[in-house]
């Protein structure tokens, strides 16, 4: 085995090396084409920045499909500005594909490979993932998921319109969907995403389990990067039986066989099963990067230790076994043993207390620190904020007494958009905000960055509030127009639905602010140096933007992530890389 | 392209490679556990699945387990002499494993089409579409297995890249053992 230090000294050999001209550092300087350098590279920011890039691109298709069909709740039957009169296969084709997009084009590849890509190398004081090339395929297959998806709006038929959950036999006779082509194509699309997801895993696994800054010990890793790595596990332990599931499916649509028939012996609850298997850890996928992100900004602008970091780890750790055994509350009215839906309503009540541990300890981190109101720092505060009423009323629907009365109301709706919203949205501008500086080497707007906070917050709850109460009142989630339906379409429920869609109206107007804070500070903003919020983890010693093999002389690590504000120090933070 | 100094690290002991080939495999546990305890929870609410799993060739789908636990024993064969650094002899070990792999392709293709002769198709119902399923994934698992391999036997005949020949054998015997599986289920259990 090689010590840290023989391990240091071999890594510090090899920079030499490189600083002789033979080294990966050197290829900075070599002249590379546009191709090489942006479209086909190998380099981990560069394949960061293009999941960043298409996963925003995607989030604005997700965004303009909820557009189109909240015109459509609000004044139906009306022409919607930018996209004239929704049919009711356009609108079944516009929700069904929002909420793929945002789950698997928006939320995965911005936080689990975007982030991933960009941190886990930066953070662990390396100059790339240990398969390069493998980490582009990843990318490639993810873009040709893209590509197939998008295809799959515009062949004969449309776009496939049977819920993001996808359940046969709506799913898998064409007879019954309408889309015959529409449908596969998604299946394909999204089997596609789950391979370029289990193979950019397995990347982000093995380069932290054995890639780490000489000196850096497993709790000497910074949270986001455990979260990630924790993230990618379960995505990689609970995917697999439903790729299975959707090449069943798949072949039940295109050849005929029998997997969800029951004619023929086969059975359409197994997909419900196969693909809430996923579909719950899959919740703690994408939730548990967003939780590391938060926990980084946090300690960062509270100038504090953060709280029970161990404490963090081994409750993400619990979350992601629990996660395993909550599946069938999505299913207490399809049909399941009543009692089986007590044993998942006890196991689903459960897993709300490490999640609510790990708000606690953010408290616990920001009580009796320095803090600074920064914009990333805002957008983290707002997550913990609006997380909480996300989890609060996911005990109403876990508990199956009263899921039973709640089930595919806009009340379920509203409760996993104030789960997946701040995790894709909140947790992601967190995000971006407080790497921006790394990733292009200068400073966002301050003053646009929190006008586009509170703009995107207020309008947020606008949106979702209301939507609580419609479901309280009855509204169903797959009605196309409340117009069919005298007892919903009474004044105050129209009221609701219109006051949602004029507030996501304007959190999409509050976008455009964001869209240019970011192209403006590209070239406009100020020069961030190295180390502009005075953070400890290895990512901030680079320059910035990180060159071709990320740092001048790779780190060695001498302490944890987290020493902020030590009584020993002058200064209020203590890098990982500095010698005692 | 020139190796990163991360693929250099081991902070484990285990190599990088062998560390990813363990979680390939991980991740494809799950694939086929999926795939298989759908099975199973169908067998067991259909007893009529016995009657069908009668009309499997349990002689050809036996010598075809005896195919591949031979081309297993190749492969350590092969690790063997690539741990001694011979690579010649590892790529000829090697070649014969891809021989076992060609053979039990044929044996299942000569099988599968008097089934299908006999209308016993893919659509037949519930059955034959696991019947079918499982073990054309499971196939899969063994053309691209037999294509890897001709790949790291020609760098291993020159001498180059002689670890991966292990990293191959680890991922041949879990298509081993998924057929281990694989044939009790779909065969014998009548």
């Amino acid at each position: 085995m090689a010590t840290p230090a023989q391990e240091h000294s071999h890594a510090h050999d090899d920079h030499a090396h490189g600083a002789d001209g033979h080294g990966a550092h050197d290829h900075g300087h070599h002249e590379m084409s546009f191709w090489s350098k942006y479209v086909f590279s190998t380099d981990h920011k560069v394949i960061g920045m293009q999941y960043m890039f298409t996963g925003l691109a995607m989030g604005i298709i997700g965004a303009f499909f909820s557009y189109v069909f909240r015109m459509q709740m609000a004044y139906p039957g009306h022409h919607v500005p930018f996209f004239g009169v929704v049919s009711a296969a356009e609108y079944n084709s516009l929700i069904t594909n929002h909420g793929t997009i945002m789950i698997f084009w928006l939320a995965m590849p911005v936080l689990i490979a975007a982030f991933g890509n960009f941190l886990i190398p930066l953070m662990l004081g390396c100059d790339d993932m240990v398969f390069p090339r493998l980490n582009r395929l990843s990318y490639q297959i993810f873009l040709l998921s893209a590509l197939v998806l998008i295809a799959s709006w515009f062949v004969p038929g449309g776009g496939f319109g049977g819920a993001w959950t996808a359940y046969p036999p709506l799913s898998a006779k064409a007879q019954y969907n309408l889309t015959p082509m529409g449908s596969s194509l998604w299946v394909i699309a999204v089997a596609l995403e789950f391979v370029a997801f289990l193979i950019g895993g397995i990347n982000f696994v093995t380069t932290a389990m054995n890639s780490r800054a000489p000196g850096m010990r497993m709790f000497d890793i910074p949270m986001v990067v455990w979260m990630i790595v924790i993230a990618s596990i379960l995505f990689m332990a609970s995917v697999g039986p439903l790729i299975a599931g959707a090449f069943m499916l798949l072949f039940d649509q295109t050849i005929g066989t029998g997997f969800y028939d029951p004619v023929r012996g086969g059975d359409p609850i197994l997909w419900q099963h196969l693909f809430w298997f996923f579909g719950h850890p899959e919740v703690y996928v994408v939730l548990l990067p967003a939780v590391g992100i938060v926990a980084e900004i946090i300690t960062v602008f509270s100038r504090k230790k953060m709280f029970a970091y161990k404490t963090v780890l081994y409750t993400a750790f619990g979350t992601g076994i629990l996660s395993f055994f909550v599946w069938a509350h999505h299913q207490f009215i399809a049909g399941i043993d009543p009692r089986m839906a007590n044993v998942f309503t006890a196991t689903t009540v459960l897993i709300s207390i490490p999640i609510a541990e790990m708000m606690f300890v953010f408290v616990a981190t920001l009580y009796g620190g320095s803090i600074e109101l920064t914009t990333p720092m805002l957008w983290a505060l707002g997550f913990i904020a609006e997380f909480i009423i996300g989890g609060v009323t996911g005990i109403f629907l876990g508990s199956s007494g009263a899921d039973i009365y709640f089930h595919d109301t806009y009340f379920v709706l509203a409760h996993f958009h104030y789960t997946f919203v701040p995790i894709a949205v909140i947790a992601v501008f967190a995000g971006i905000t407080y790497w921006y500086p790394k990733m292009f080497g200068r400073m966002l707007n301050d003053t646009l960055g929190k006008i586009h906070y509170w703009g995107t917050i207020i309008a947020f709850n606008g949106i979702f509030i209301p939507l609580f109460l419609t479901g309280m009142g009855g509204d169903h989630r797959r009605i196309y127009n409340y117009d069919n339906f005298p007892e919903l379409a009474n004044d105050r429920l129209n009221h609701l639905r219109e006051f949602a869609t004029i507030s996501l109206v304007v959190l999409i107007f509050f976008q455009f602010i964001f869209i240019v804070n970011f192209f403006w500070s590209l070239k406009n903003g100020k020069k961030a140096g190295n180390n502009p919020w005075n953070a400890n983890t290895l990512e901030w010693v680079a320059p910035s933007p990180p060159p071709h093999g990320n740092f001048a002389e790779l780190p060695n690590c001498y302490r944890g992530p987290y020493e902020y504000s030590h009584p020993d120090r002058e200064q209020d933070f203590w890098p990982q890389n500095e010698p005692a | 392209m020139q190796k990163p100094i991360a693929t250099t690290r081991s902070a484990t002991t285990i190599p990088t490679g062998k560390l990813a080939v363990w979680w390939v495999l991980a991740s494809e546990v799950v694939i086929f556990g999926g795939l298989l305890c759908s099975y199973i929870m169908h067998r067991l609410g259909h007893p009529e699945f016995g009657d069908y799993a009668a009309h499997t060739n349990v002689w050809l789908g036996g010598t075809n387990t005896f195919v591949l636990l031979t081309s297993s024993y190749f492969a350590v064969r092969a690790h063997f002499e690539a741990e001694h650094g011979r690579g010649a002899n590892a790529a000829k070990w090697l070649y014969a494993t891809v021989g076992g792999a060609v053979c039990f392709l044929v044996i299942k293709s000569f099988e599968w089409t008097h089934e299908i002769q006999a209308g016993l198709t893919i659509t037949k119902n519930a059955f034959w579409s696991f019947y079918y399923v499982a073990a054309g994934l499971h196939g899969l698992h063994v053309i691209g297995g037999a294509i890897i391999m001709l790949v790291i036997a020609s760098d291993a005949k020159k001498n180059k890249e002689l670890h991966r020949v292990e990293l191959i054998g680890i991922y041949w015997h879990f298509v081993d053992v998924v057929w281990i599986f694989l044939f009790p289920l779909l065969y014998i259990a009548k």
